[in-house]
């Protein structure tokens, strides 16, 4: 194959390719590689935000491509801008019947409300999916659960855009709607379910926790954290979210926090994380986590939103309980659906990357009497 | 050789023959205790040790250890197919999720009931022994075979640390359920969870020992075996005639690390750097946890008051240093 000459020098110069080859290509492989990421760049880009002092270690790390490509769900958000109200013009709870909650909503924004509520909620359904003699006309009737359990969404809507302010607006307007939850599904994605004990044969301590479940992350942490902070304990209050002593040595008491709330507690601020697609850095400095004065403003908004979904549970959707029919209810215990962190914030900082879904919806941003139109009407005189 | 066959991380020279069997059995040598199986030889063994696998020498306190280590397997490994139902299928997917939890902190040091932890205290009164005959062993090995007992010590180290973890501080925090449990994912979140309760193990000087024990003995094993690797073409692996008629490996040795360092260890020296490294490690550490919820509830607290917590000057929170526009969220204006 090869000329005589070539044969009779390779006879001659016996020489072991195979090392050097491997070391060429070994160390040309790497060059290659270092070379295109130099030249196309890094394919797994990452971002980060700081959120503490330098040398903390204090930053939230994001993939590029995940920042830009963004919450999918935003792009369907449907919103219209308010009709302003007209002097002496009729009001729903005038013209319809059985108008609970939207009876101070002029004719026209109700039914852009109404239409919006479709929108977010069952734009599949459609009306029929409340208000079951649609096709006839007849919107009054209560006769299906959804309608009754939509007033009562609407009623916490309101509360949290009144008064939750604090939480939903902390940095800038945001607010929410009934899409902040739902994103087009008649039942949100990130509802939960009290899931008591994961574990056969075991009672107590042992029974809650080392199964890999959706409610624990795949941990193998309680995964009765949520029920266990969320929900009232028996005595009325809410069990403390403390795993800490505040000085060096103390005095043990029964009842000191230990280590199995610390597991739990952990569990629940896994659940945190997770919610808002951040760590545990973007709220403390993990050096210190009971330590408020090191703690980041984020820690105080979501410290609020504890409290206000301990509120919206036991006020909104806890008395549902008996409305639901038995496919809605909970597979352990046959409870009604509750909501948390992720049932809004669905993976993001900001429940839909801080878009302002409340700008035009002064219906939602009011607990009672008329919705403040006041923005439109200036822009209407002008 | 070309470099690549002889700088490999197997070892290269292995020797198969007639199992070797030790000295004679006879009721006067105490070095000719009673073994069994006759030996025999695998390949794969020998890449990594010695080529001979058996005979084994059990006696009454291997014998005592492996039963009670079986118990502890078995009643563990049984409470986690109970868990699931004695699903077998489930059992292998929860495996790693799964553990024998010790008893709520409602139980105190009494005795809980088999399924709130009675069953850890029963598996861990197993373990307890079984370990403990396991040392007997050692001890009473190198007893036999007229070595010293240094193997045995360096193990007790190791058991102080597992005795601290699982005894000594429960009882003096006054509960079982401060003892690890007995599962993969769950004991490091145990280990996780310990750290934060007590704000933060990091601040706890002891454990500071441990990890500089720690990572100093990884260092030395590394230097070592790479030296002696380095040295062996001229007779290094035979480090013990070396200590004593000391040859050029040895030379070369210390040499490189004199001129390198300006210091250097001994063929002897560095086997007891070696050793005390280890050792060290879970003393200090056993120390450090020893101290933790007993005599310092708070340690990073701790370290502020003892001024080696620096201060940071600079904000928290990501406000001071971006907005949320440069990091995914929607731009104001926009919508």
């Amino acid at each position: 194959m090869f000329p005589k000459w070539f044969d009779k020098w390779n006879d001659d110069n016996p020489t072991n390719i195979f090392g050097p080859a491997i070391a060429v290509g070994a160390l040309g492989g790497a060059i290659f590689v270092a070379a295109m990421i130099v030249a196309w760049g890094q394919p797994y880009a990452t971002a980060a935000q700081q959120t503490g002092p330098r040398g903390t270690g204090m930053h939230v790390q994001e993939f590029v491509s995940d920042l830009e490509a963004g919450d999918p769900t935003v792009i369907d958000y449907y919103t219209d801008e308010p009709f302003v109200p007209e002097e002496g013009e009729e009001l729903a709870g005038d013209i319809y019947e059985n108008v609970q909650v939207l009876g101070d909503l002029t004719d026209a924004n109700f039914n852009r409300l109404m239409g919006a509520i479709t929108q977010w909620v069952a734009p599949e359904e459609g009306c029929t999916y409340c208000h079951a003699g649609a096709a006839d006309g007849n919107y009054a009737d209560d006769d299906l659960y959804t309608k009754v359990v939509a007033r009562n969404m609407l009623l916490m809507t309101r509360n949290i855009n009144v008064n939750w302010d604090a939480h939903v607006n902390a940095n800038y307007e945001v607010g929410v709607t009934c899409y902040t939850c739902h994103r087009g599904q008649p039942v949100p994605n990130n509802v939960w379910f009290r899931v008591g004990q994961v574990n056969s044969n075991a009672e107590g301590w042992p029974a809650i926790q080392n199964r890999a479940t959706m409610t624990s992350n795949f941990t193998s942490l309680p995964s009765d954290y949520l029920e266990h902070y969320l929900l009232e304990a028996e005595d009325g209050g809410y069990n403390q979210i403390a795993v800490h002593d505040l000085e060096s040595r103390v005095q043990q008491q029964p009842g000191d926090p230990l280590i199995q709330q610390t597991e739990r507690t952990y569990a629940f601020m896994n659940y945190f994380s997770n919610s808002l697609g951040v760590n545990c850095v973007f709220c403390h400095n993990s050096r210190a986590f009971y330590d408020g004065a090191q703690n980041t403003p984020q820690w105080g908004t979501a410290s609020l939103g504890i409290i206000m979904v301990q509120e919206m549970i036991s006020e909104y959707l806890l008395p549902l309980e008996d409305v639901y029919p038995e496919n809605r209810l909970g597979p352990v215990f046959g409870d009604a659906p509750l909501a948390a962190c992720r049932t809004c914030h669905q993976g993001y900082q900001q429940p839909m990357q801080g878009l302002n879904v409340i700008a035009n919806w002064p219906e939602l941003n009011v607990i009672d009497g008329p919705p403040d139109y006041s923005a439109w009407e200036e822009a209407a005189s002008e | 050789m070309a470099y690549f066959e002889y700088q490999n991380i197997f070892t290269q020279v292995q020797v198969q023959g007639e199992p070797e069997a030790g000295m004679e059995f006879t009721d006067d040598n105490i070095l000719g205790g009673k073994r069994y199986g006759d030996g025999g030889f695998s390949t794969l063994a020998g890449w990594l040790g010695n080529a001979q696998l058996g005979p084994i020498y059990l006696g009454w306190a291997g014998l005592i250890s492996l039963a009670t280590g079986l118990a502890w397997f078995n009643i563990v490994g049984f409470n986690m197919l109970s868990q699931v139902d004695w699903s077998i299928p489930e059992f292998i997917r929860q495996l790693f999720w799964l553990a024998l939890e010790p008893p709520g902190p409602e139980h105190g040091l009494s005795m809980p009931p088999l399924n709130d932890g009675g069953w850890y205290i029963i598996s861990s009164f197993f373990l307890l022994i079984s370990v403990m005959f396991w040392w007997l062993r050692t001890y009473l090995l190198a007893v036999q075979h007229q070595m010293g007992k240094h193997i045995a010590w360096a193990f007790l180290a190791a058991i102080w640390l597992f005795l601290v973890l699982g005894l000594f501080r429960p009882i003096l925090m006054g509960s079982w359920s401060e003892a690890v449990p007995y599962g993969i994912f769950p004991h490091l979140d145990w280990t996780t969870a310990f750290s934060i309760r007590y704000g933060n193990l990091y601040y706890n000087p002891f454990h500071a020992l441990s990890i500089v024990f720690l990572y100093g003995s990884v260092l030395l094993f590394a230097m070592h075996g790479a030296t002696i690797l380095a040295v062996s073409r001229y007779g290094g692996d035979r480090e013990l005639e070396q200590i004593i008629d000391r040859g050029t490996a040895s030379e070369r040795a210390g040499l490189f690390w004199r001129w390198t360092m300006g210091f250097n260890a001994t063929m002897e020296g560095i086997h007891r750097w070696a050793w005390w490294f280890a050792v060290l490690t879970p003393i200090t550490g056993g120390i450090g946890i020893l101290l933790t919820g007993t005599v310092v509830d708070n340690w990073f607290i701790w370290a502020q008051e003892h001024n080696f917590a620096p201060d940071y000057l600079e904000p928290y929170g990501y406000e001071a240093y971006g907005s949320y526009e440069d990091f995914g969220g929607i731009a104001r204006g926009e919508e």
